[in-house]
């Protein structure tokens, strides 16, 4: 069985504390972290097990490539500590369920991964795609499992992730680009740290958009908008990915308001909270999001996954912003139709 | 016989009478699981004086009369066991009036649900009645004489609760108002402060006269609607949930559905949540509420709300639902039926277990599903299995399955909601002698020669 590659001295050396130390989410002092995250490696009980809301921010807090967040999610399944509702674990372990209906493409040795999000197969379009399309492939088969983070089900990701990878592998692809956070974070951080071997280049779609929107510059028409970005929680699997939305945003002419609630410091869209906790704490947390945007003078609010944009795509819509994905704000400032308008 | 035609043909026109054939299979049958038995005659008048004509010819030549609306209940109701006259009501679909103050509508007794909606959608956007998920066809008076239920079931009790006149003709041949229509140009009750006499009608199955007005309460249309969804894996926490839910007087419906399939209903119970509200804050108020009631449960693990994706929201908000329409297919070859017994909610847990037991015994692909009448008062638990008509073992063992419900729905203290033939011999087998005296006395007098839709409620 694969094993995480967590080493607890690198926690007992560390000088911050920063992965609880800035979670918004947990009330924790300093001189408490490195008890508490030495705890949870030796097998103990603590209670950020039991208070962890699995916004994954920790993953990237901490900066000495320690897996914070992997850990509490193993140790929680260790011990059997639901952070949702079993109905809704065991919804989201059926829906991901391979039963070979996946989609492949005309498949190259670059591929795109839509992973299972239905809404990219009518998204991804255009020229920003030209060179790939339709190199692509779609379904639970290549569905990364990662959002099982969420349900603190990592056996479920040990028993799923290697036959995905398989699936890839048997594609004889050599580059993957992941249009999603969690799919690239999947290849890029999880598998790694779980010591599986990932048999082709992971790209994130950042990376692959912008080098696009580089090589289309004459083509794009300066948008002039003020946009917030809704930072997903699998971003913080590849923190370094997230430096390319300023550089698309400035790219594309659009203008990335300052807000209190970006970068390091992002919320939750609310969508697993409501699911897992009820009621106040996703309400309260996409208020101040939204609050935030507004005050800021959004005109747009960004969206990175299709996850988040199905959760705050109506409450965004009505406080005056208009939601859109990345790709078709990309599209846009290419002169081409957004999803939304179409 | 060709006296018949001819005389129907008198009454309504000769292009609303036929003894051909075609028509007489498709009269014959309904989309359930009943053999079919021809009518004779099929007739389709245009107003109440004509169906009294219709009804005095019958009379006359003691000839059965079977009501027929859209043919949709499934259980057999209009399929004219003993021959005879089938009156399919549908031209009869004329709204006669709105009272938009008094909320109230009267419409004619072959008027579809899917015409009064849309003319309320149009004409009165602030004003709605209980649609059920039948096909838009099927009509109002059809449904409130089967005592069906629908979208503000859980808020007003069964649809035909609702009714607040009916015009009806009776076996004699007499054309007559119940409620307060029979006094007053307001058609505001159909009993009350009078003795209500609708109950003579409602629940017959055409048995006792024919509808050929309706007038039905109309309810508040709010701007916006909204659904959500609980779920759970505890089939037995369902009916505290319910409680729970219903307490808050905040939903606009409450229904419950467990099937296999697609994956994402696989091994959980679904309770549907319908919120409306004039404003965001009103919708937000209500979400709030419902949410906090269903907390501990969230804190339990018991249970949660799905995050229900934009794509999916038109699917749960369609009035009719399609998506049950849809269900009635998937084997392919159109054949669907539900037993539905009117159950207590405390009952969901053995309903679900029977239904997944009969399943598995008899290799059916099933949907539980089950709608809320009233503050909980009591369930409408939908047994629903769906077959393919050109597939006789598969039919046969539908039938089986159904068999067992209907003997089951008896055990747990149910009562059958539009039953089959069978059913209501059971029904009647079972009921206290006086209460069967009572149907007894009020049959032999409204009906002495047994000629409204006979094989059914057979008391006399
Ligand atoms: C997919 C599907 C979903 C359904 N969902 C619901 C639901 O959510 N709620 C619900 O209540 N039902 C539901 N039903 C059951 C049924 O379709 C409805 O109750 C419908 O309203 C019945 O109307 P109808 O016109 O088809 O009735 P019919 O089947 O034509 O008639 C039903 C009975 O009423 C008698 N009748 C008809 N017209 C008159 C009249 N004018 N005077 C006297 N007697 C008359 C008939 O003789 C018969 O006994 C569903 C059915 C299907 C197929």
């Amino acid at each position: 069985m694969y094993k995480l590659h967590f080493d607890e001295n690198i926690c007992k050396k560390c000088p911050t504390g920063d992965c609880l130390i800035k979670c918004q989410y947990l009330d924790i002092e300093k001189n408490q972290v490195k008890d508490e995250m030495v705890k949870i490696a030796q097998g103990k009980d603590s209670f950020v097990l039991e208070q962890c809301v699995t916004c994954y921010g920790c993953e990237e807090y901490c900066r000495r490539g320690n897996h914070p967040f992997y850990l509490i999610t193993e140790k929680r399944d260790e011990k059997g500590i639901l952070t949702s509702p079993r109905a809704i674990t065991k919804q989201w372990i059926n829906i991901g369920e391979p039963r070979g209906k996946y989609q492949l493409g005309e498949i190259k040795e670059k591929i795109l991964s839509f992973g299972f999000m239905p809404e990219f197969l009518d998204m991804v379009k255009g020229k920003l795609f030209e060179d790939l399309m339709p190199s692509y492939v779609f379904g639970q088969e290549f569905f990364c499992n990662v959002v099982y983070l969420h349900f603190a089900n990592t056996q479920i990701i040990k028993q799923r992730l290697p036959m995905v990878v398989e699936n890839f592998r048997k594609l004889g692809v050599e580059e993957v680009v992941f249009m999603h956070d969690e799919c690239y974070g999947a290849f890029s951080s999880l598998a790694p740290a779980y010591g599986i071997e990932v048999p082709f280049k992971p790209i994130h779609y950042f990376e692959y958009l912008y080098q696009r929107l580089k090589d289309l510059a004459s083509d794009i028409k300066p948008l002039n908008i003020n946009v917030a970005y809704q930072r997903p929680c699998s971003s913080r699997l590849s923190p370094d990915k997230h430096r390319y939305v300023p550089k698309i945003m400035n790219l594309i002419g659009a203008n990335l308001v300052e807000r209190e609630y970006q970068d390091e410091n992002a919320l939750c869209c609310g969508g697993i909270f409501a699911m897992d906790y009820g009621y106040s704490l996703a309400h309260d947390v996409q208020e101040k999001n939204l609050e935030d945007m507004v005050a800021h003078g959004a005109e747009y609010c960004v969206f990175n996954c299709p996850a988040c944009q199905n959760t705050l795509g109506e409450k965004v819509r009505k406080r005056g912003l208009k939601p859109i994905h990345m790709v078709d704000l990309c599209r846009m400032a290419l002169g081409e139709t957004p999803k939304m308008e179409e | 016989m060709k006296d018949i035609l001819n005389r129907l043909a008198e009454i309504v026109g000769e292009e609303h009478v036929s003894n051909q054939p075609e028509e007489i299979f498709y009269y014959a049958r309904d989309p359930g699981l009943m053999p079919p038995h021809n009518p004779d005659y099929v007739v389709l008048p245009r107003t109440s004086e004509q169906v009294q004509k219709i009804v005095l010819l019958a009379k006359e030549e003691k000839i059965p009369l079977v009501p027929m609306g859209a043919g949709m209940a499934l259980t057999g109701l209009i399929i004219p066991l003993k021959g005879g006259i089938v009156i399919d009501m549908k031209r009869m679909n004329r709204i006669l009036e709105v009272n938009e103050k008094a909320r109230y509508a009267i419409v004619e007794g072959g008027t579809s649900q899917g015409a009064l909606k849309a003319y309320l959608e149009k004409h009165y956007p602030r004003l709605r009645h209980s649609v059920p998920d039948a096909p838009a066809t099927a009509t109002i008076a059809a449904n409130v004489v089967i005592h069906g239920q629908g979208r503000l079931t859980q808020q007003y009790g069964f649809n035909s609760d609702m009714v607040s006149g009916l015009e009806v003709v009776l076996p004699s041949g007499k054309i007559c108002k119940i409620g307060s229509s029979s006094l007053s140009s307001a058609w505001f009750s159909k009993g009350a402060p009078l003795p209500d006499l609708s109950g003579l009608f409602l629940g017959w199955f055409g048995t006792t006269g024919i509808i050929t007005k309706v007038a039905l309460k109309l309810y508040p249309r709010k701007r916006f609607r909204d659904v959500d969804v609980f779920v759970t894996d505890s089939e037995e926490l369902v009916p505290e949930m319910v409680y729970e839910l219903t307490h808050t007087e905040m939903a606009e419906d409450i229904n419950v559905f467990s099937q296999p399939l697609p994956m994402i209903f696989k091994d959980n119970h679904h309770i549907t949540i319908f919120i409306t509200g004039d404003t965001d804050e009103e919708l937000e108020f209500k979400r709030k509420m419902i949410w906090d009631a269903l907390d501990p449960y969230i804190k339990s693990k018991d249970g949660g709300f799905m995050g229900v994706p934009p794509t999916m929201k038109p699917t749960f908000l369609d009035m009719p639902q399609r998506s049950v329409s849809r269900f009635a297919d998937v084997k392919k070859g159109g054949g669907f039926e539900y037993s539905g017994p009117i159950i207590l909610v405390e009952k969901y847990p053995q309903c679900t277990g029977k239904i997944r037991e009969l399943a598995s015994k008899y290799d059916l692909a099933y949907s539980a599903m089950a709608r809320i009448i009233g503050r909980g008062h009591c369930m409408m638990f939908g047994f629903a299995f769906t077959f393919n008509r050109s597939d006789p073992g598969m039919m046969e063992r539908t039938r089986k399955a159904l068999s067992e419900v209907s003997e089951f729905v008896l055990e747990m203290g149910g009562v059958f909601w539009k039953p089959t033939v069978d059913e209501q011999k059971m029904a009647l087998n079972k009921m206290d002698p006086n209460t069967l005296s009572i149907l007894r006395m009020i049959k032999e007098n409204l009906d002495p020669y047994g000629i409204m839709n006979p094989g059914n409620w057979e008391v006399a």
